[in-house]
């Protein structure tokens, strides 16, 4: 069946108050600023070169998912971007709902559609400048607007103060030291080997992984550090929202209380926006060509502990079990062989996805989509019923996924496919399957 | 940090600590330690089992000892300070005296630059501010953060949340919920946010970069903002002569510098970040990008011809003679800028240069190969630790005090400038 | 008609080449300034390494993920695609034509291997046509821009099938045919077409990324 973007409004509180404030002159004259001041060769490019060969669709899982050609790479761009440049931006409130609608909600940034299209187009890229536009206009969904308001307040995404953070990390180390009498969560160290960064659902609702990071560090007798100030969270929703200024602070602030500490590295949980952020976004923002301190994902620095023996396994987690590839340190950072690595050693029995690797489809939260809230939750679990096939076909019981965002998106997948998994993080495995010599 | 003419100054090597992590009390374990800035105390906590920790000194302990203690830090003046709990409530604790008033929360110690003010954040039912020397703000604010003590002590200043906001409350956030209190009394002004306050010394006038709406970044100062909009700006310093504000801002793509009055500094770079001026007001320097992914530093809008991946850690001398910063690429190979130049050194990490007022002359401690050591004008002192504390010149300038820990022992070296050789 | 004939291989035959060759360098050229002045910070992620790598795999058919999962048009789009290049140049008919205006000449196709190529040109315009009408993710997107170009393509090979073959009147058709070609030259820099000239960059650009910084493959 074939709809469009006008088909399946949804209402939202932050798109709906942003439309009221617009008139077309309003967005016309705000869309020709974002166009001159950042709409570049890349833009151009795309837009004229795309041949309109359809070819994308099958690459996106909203449109594998429910076989609508309005939800294809292509056909996102052809209901905002070209449809702005053919106006001169010259465009109604509700167009820019429905842009804002497609951009947040409709795609998750996963790039999955540069493995389809032979011309290289990083449909991932136009969605992003739809979404810097509709930043620019102030239409924005509520609540993932609302995450970004929380990291230029705070510099992090949780509104979580500065004392509740350190607060969290001294209540962390006391919980785990009635595992192990002599562990520490050193705070402040300067020259430490590494500066351990989490996203900011960890101290908020996901202290059980800063807890066995913790435990696996200290077992593994590695010399580690975390701040005790703001720039602990790399984690950036404005990256995503397209407020490319707040990104930054957010990013500078990391950046520098590593180099404060005066870390060799800094290593981070499994998250895979947050690693985007610093990898390959934010830090250009920022004049920088590469990431100025080198950013190591719980992925590869897991692998590191287990080929170094540092840690060992006292038993394998009982398999089988799938591998879920997060776009984010997949695709965007080839971490797929050292994850197949580290699953490996550490589980019995492994039934691969298909498609996997770089190929694999994505989870459907990434990219901001899930932090746009309860209004969209349905958009995401519906519009990736293709990965629950993917997942039940595996026949597995056992998902490990190295992220935070797959496991929302996962999570609810499962539930509403009644799939009957259970969701693992690379932490989770290991500390529960590791040898505890300093467990008392 | 500054030097007094009365520690010892007489050349040569002092073990002062046979073994560093040596506490008298029964103990569990001692933490990362401290350095005094005499060099002639190093301090660590400790924990000393049944949860219990508390803070030694030349390996004897405080007589107190704390549910929690931890952020051992000395002030310039040579207090140790550490931040403590007992019984669930936090305080700081200065050579084993704890302030009087305890908080739901305490962290964050600071110091004026002679040391003779300490500060620190505190949170009381769910209220925050900050703590000068024992005596809390008046008033505490539903949150605050960027706290600053001004370099004089005379004054603080954080941002702070003035309006309640409730869940997922975006139009609230937008209309402003931020200001930014000077000792605990916020300006009348409201901003979306309010980023890196700085404290003007003597008069207290307090400036910091606001965001008026989410696209409209300016600079307020004492509450009063900039008539110019930027897309975006990083914080303000105070000229110290005239007490001018300047900010780096973002315009359409490029960063410069600029005033109340607009740009001093063309917008002309990539990036530009970290503006320090001299004492008298005459240099103004920043770490700039001239070209995507080449840093270096500005010195009155001039840049210096070597560019490289990464610049931090930029020092103006009081004369504003000597500019000096660090660079390094993927954070490794380190290496020391001064005035323009390279020095020829190339390091595993460099800990920010150290400018001797009185001359000018640039030290910064290195590492290499795990071992850490000290360089002055680009040339080596023979010793190496395993661990060390950054230098401190003597008054004239003429020495080094070099600290570090090298095995075991703490040691601490005075070590005249003719003895880098390296 | 005869006029129109020494029009279309004189004058405009001069105006077409020129204006492909000129207006493709001033587009490569002006789109790379653009990419100076506001991509600078993208186009240092280029390399050639990456990029020739990533062209290398999307040049082999069913070398990639898109190729693969999309058979069909994989084949025809090779063969379109090859025989768009190699009909009209290596075309006994057009040798003819350069030896005659330039006096220079080289190998050939078989006149009946060219008819054939001919033929599979314009069947692959038909096929293209058909995934426009038929498919829904094509016809959402097929605009009358991608028509006009397809309807260029298709018409100059038609017309140069059915002049080769004598069917109609052969000067009308003939004149038709090189009237074509030079609006499809001509068109090439300034529409669609132009995937010709950016596709390779575009490409490139992207093959860097993900060589170069994500160390993934891209194809």
């Amino acid at each position: 069946m074939t709809t469009t973007i006008a088909d399946r409004r949804i209402e939202d509180a932050g798109l709906e108050a942003g439309i009221a404030r617009l008139t077309p002159e309003k967005i016309q004259k705000t869309i020709q600023a974002v166009l001159a001041g950042e709409g570049g060769a890349r833009l151009k490019t795309y837009v004229e070169t795309c041949v309109r060969c359809g070819m994308c669709a099958q690459a996106c899982h909203y449109y594998m998912s429910h076989k609508d050609p309005s939800y294809a790479p292509v056909a996102k761009v052809r209901q905002t971007m070209w449809e702005i440049l053919k106006h001169k931006g010259l465009v109604s409130p509700e167009f820019i709902h429905q842009c804002a609608q497609i951009a947040y909600t409709e795609c998750n940034l996963c790039r999955r559609c540069m493995h389809y299209c032979p011309l290289g187009i990083d449909t991932a890229y136009i969605m992003s400048f739809v979404r810097r536009i509709c930043h620019k206009l102030g239409v924005t969904p509520q609540y993932i607007q609302d995450t970004a308001h929380s990291h230029s307040a705070t510099m992090n995404q949780m509104w979580v103060k500065d004392d509740e953070w350190i607060d969290t990390l001294k209540w962390q180390e006391d919980e785990a030291r009635d595992e192990m009498p002599s562990l520490r969560i050193p705070l402040e160290v300067e020259g430490a080997d590494f500066m351990y960064s989490v996203i900011a659902p960890e101290p908020k609702f996901r202290t059980q992984l800063i807890y066995q990071a913790a435990f696996i560090f200290n077992q593994a007798g590695v010399n580690w550090t975390m701040p005790a100030t703001p720039g602990w969270d790399n984690s950036n929703m404005a990256m995503f929202t397209g407020d490319m200024e707040i990104m930054g602070r957010i990013e500078m602030a990391h950046f520098a209380t590593a180099q404060r500490l005066r870390v060799k590295r800094i290593v981070m949980g499994e998250c895979g926006h947050a690693f985007r952020a610093i990898y390959d976004v934010a830090n250009r923002w920022l004049g920088w060509g590469m990431h100025p301190v080198p950013v190591v994902h719980s992925i590869e620095f897991f692998w590191e502990l287990l080929n170094s023996g540092k840690i060992q396994m006292a038993k394998k987690y009982p398999g089988p079990v799938t591998i879920h590839d997060p776009c984010n340190v997949i695709r965007g950072r080839g971490l797929m062989d050292k994850l197949r690595e580290v699953v490996h050693a550490i589980c019995d029995g492994v039934v691969e996805m298909t498609p996997n690797r770089e190929h694999n489809y994505c989870c459907c939260a990434g990219g901001g989509v899930i932090n746009c809230g309860p209004p969209f939750k349905n958009v995401r679990i519906v519009g990736n019923s293709i990965k629950a096939e993917q997942l039940k076909a595996t026949g597995v019981k056992t998902c490990i996924a190295p992220c935070h965002n797959c496991h929302g998106g996962l999570d609810d997948i499962i539930h509403k496919y009644g799939l009957g998994m259970e969701l693992k993080f690379l932490g989770d495995i290991i500390y529960e399957c590791m040898e505890k010599k300093g467990a008392s | 940090m500054q030097a007094d003419q009365a520690w010892d100054w007489e050349p040569g090597a002092r073990t002062v600590l046979e073994d560093a992590t040596a506490c008298a009390a029964p103990h569990e374990w001692t933490e990362e330690p401290e350095a005094s800035p005499d060099g002639e105390r190093l301090a660590a906590v400790a924990n000393l089992g049944d949860g219990r920790f508390t803070v030694c000194v030349n390996a004897e302990p405080w007589e107190t000892d704390f549910e929690k203690a931890w952020y051992l830090r000395f002030s310039p003046d040579g207090r140790l300070t550490a931040v403590t709990m007992e019984d669930g409530m936090w305080t700081v604790s200065v050579d084993g005296e704890s302030w009087e008033e305890s908080f739901d929360f305490a962290w964050g110690t600071t110091f004026s630059a002679d040391g003779g003010v300490i500060a620190a954040c505190i949170q009381s039912e769910g209220t925050y501010g900050m703590i000068v020397d024992g005596t809390p703000w008046e008033t505490l604010h539903e949150n605050a953060n960027n706290f600053r003590l001004a370099a004089d002590g005379l004054h603080t200043a954080a941002a702070v949340q003035v309006k309640s906001l409730g869940q997922a409350d975006i139009a609230t956030f937008q209309q402003g919920i931020f200001s930014v209190a000077v000792d605990g009394e916020p300006w009348d002004a409201i901003f979306v946010n309010c980023f890196d306050p700085a404290i003007e010394q003597k008069t207290g006038r307090a400036a910091a970069t606001i965001r008026r709406s989410l696209y409209d970044y300016s600079v307020a100062v004492d509450g009063k903002a900039w008539d110019a909009a930027y897309d975006c700006a990083w914080g303000p310093v105070f000229h110290p002569g005239n007490g001018q504000v300047l900010a780096p801002v973002r315009k359409k793509g490029l960063w410069g510098m600029a005033g109340d009055a607009g740009f001093v500094w063309n917008p002309a770079f990539i990036q530009c970040h970290h503006p320090q001026f001299s004492a008298d007001g005459a240099t103004l320097a920043a770490i700039v990008a001239p070209s995507f992914g080449k840093f270096t530093v500005a010195v009155n809008a001039a840049p210096w011809s070597a560019t490289f991946p990464v610049v931090t850690d930029l020092r103006v001398s009081p004369d504003g003679r000597t500019v000096a910063a660090q660079a390094s690429n993927d954070n490794a190979a380190f290496r020391v800028l001064v005035n323009g130049s390279v020095w020829p050194g190339v390091y595993d990490m460099a800990y920010g240069p150290v400018i001797c007022p009185a001359t000018g002359q640039v030290a910064v401690r290195v590492e290499k190969d795990g071992r850490q050591a000290f360089v002055l004008g680009g040339k080596a002192h023979p010793e190496t630790f395993d661990r060390a504390f950054n230098p401190i010149f003597s008054p004239d300038g003429a020495k080094v005090l070099l600290r570090g820990i090298s095995g075991k022992a703490y040691k601490r070296i005075v070590a005249p400038v003719s003895a880098f050789t390296g | 008609m005869l006029e129109l004939y020494a029009l279309a291989v004189g004058p405009l035959a001069w105006l077409a080449f020129g204006v492909f060759v000129i207006g493709s360098l001033a587009r490569l050229f002006s789109m790379y300034s653009l990419a100076k002045k506001k991509d600078a910070a993208f186009l240092s992620y280029m390399t050639w390494r990456y990029s020739l790598r990533s062209i290398f795999h999307w040049l082999i058919p069913f070398g990639s993920l898109g190729w693969r999962e999309n058979p069909a048009l994989t084949v025809v789009t090779y063969v379109f695609h090859i025989c768009l290049f190699l009909v009209p140049i290596f075309l006994m008919s057009h040798i003819v034509m350069w030896d005659t205006s330039f006096g220079f000449t080289y190998a050939a196709l078989p006149d009946g291997l060219a008819d054939g190529l001919t033929v599979a040109v314009m069947v692959a315009c038909l096929f293209f046509a058909w995934r426009r009408l038929s498919l829904p993710e094509v016809r959402f997107v097929t605009s009358t821009h991608d028509w006009l170009v397809l309807v260029l393509v298709f018409s100059t090979f038609s017309t140069g099938f059915l002049a080769y073959h004598q069917i109609g009147d052969s000067l009308t058709l003939t004149t038709l045919h090189i009237l074509c070609g030079e609006a499809m030259l001509i068109a090439i820099p300034f529409t669609r077409l132009s995937h010709m000239l950016f596709g390779f960059f575009s490409r490139g650009y992207i093959g860097s990324e993900f060589g170069g910084v994500r160390r993934a493959k891209d194809w």
